[in-house]
């Protein structure tokens, strides 16, 4: 899978590599903003400080 | 992993996989993502939302404050009057109503906004949030508020470390409330009798008014609840200027 997109990404290695780089901060900034915050809904491990209220 | 190929050339004759150990290496990246994506969440939870929260938790003091009007700090002498019994403040739902100050947290003290509600939307982001069903600050009975001990601004990190004699005070419109711890105890989550009037006692009439703050209990877990109370020891006026012993914590979250 990332060998197959790494083939397949324009430019010569160093513009490659360059090009990774950026898709991985991309993909974390993402997770970071927006998919965690969505997941910190339904797992959350540590956030729980409330009581004798069930669902909090 | 293709060790054929970088001997005999580059890319071009890379020689070709059987489809089962394809398959199996696309499920093994899967799964190292998986771990990978994993550990990510716990550093945002640990980590970056403490950023959001203190970010969130500024800009609501700051609205605070404007709305507060201009803050007294008086000179550096407390005048030490009693000034009477304290008004109950009241405010609506959602609402942040008040700063609360811990003189004897961190190395120079911290201070958080007070929020009424205790949904995700507040103490997730807004710092301390006030049980609404619980009473107001100055009536009789018990003013429970809740807070995140490890994320999301980790607002009551040091919540064990409250001493005989330590003092934590709120400000709202009506003026600076002062607390004084007097017991910490660890109960399970489920103990909700910690928010009555009196604490555990069904029915019983409050005499006195206290702060109740829980929270999470040992730090990264949430297998049970940290419970410190406080009672109201004195208030003052906002016009008298707040407490020598936060003056400047007051200074510097109203400035």
């Amino acid at each position: 899978m990332y060998a197959w997109i790494f083939r397949n990404l324009p430019g010569p290695m160093w513009l490659r590599i360059i090009e990774s780089l950026i898709l991985i901060a991309a993909v974390v900034l993402l997770l970071m903003m927006y998919v965690f915050p969505w997941l910190n809904e339904y797992i959350s491990p540590f956030t729980d400080s409330t009581i004798g209220q069930s669902t909090q | 992993m293709n060790r054929a190929a970088t001997a005999t050339g580059r890319r071009a004759t890379r020689p070709r996989q059987s489809v089962g150990s394809r398959i199996a290496g696309f499920f093994g990246e899967l799964l190292i993502t998986l771990g990978i994506v994993l550990m990510l969440y716990v550093a945002w939870e640990l980590w970056w939302t403490n950023i959001d929260s203190a970010q969130a938790q500024q800009e609501v003091t700051n609205n605070l404050v404007q709305n507060l009007g201009e803050v007294v700090i008086p000179e550096v002498k407390d005048d030490g009057k009693d000034y009477g019994p304290a008004p109950v403040s009241e405010f609506g739902s959602g609402e942040t109503f008040g700063i609360m100050y811990f003189p004897t947290w961190g190395s120079n003290g911290t201070y958080h906004p007070v929020t009424n509600g205790v949904g995700d939307d507040v103490i997730n982001n807004l710092g301390i949030g006030h049980y609404p069903n619980t009473q107001q600050p100055g009536e009789k009975g018990n003013f429970a508020v809740a807070a995140h001990r490890q994320t999301h601004g980790q607002v009551f990190w040091d919540i064990d470390k409250l001493h005989e004699g330590d003092k934590i005070y709120l400000q709202t419109k009506d003026g600076y409330y002062t607390y004084t711890w007097s017991k910490t105890e660890i109960v399970n989550p489920s103990v909700g009798e910690v928010l009555l009037p009196v604490p555990h006692e069904w029915g019983a009439e409050p005499t006195d008014s206290i702060l109740t703050m829980t929270t999470c209990h040992p730090k990264y877990t949430t297998r049970q609840r940290m419970i410190a109370y406080s009672e109201l020891t004195d208030w003052r006026p906002l016009d008298a200027g707040p407490p020598l012993a936060i003056r400047d914590l007051v200074a510097k979250a109203t400035s």
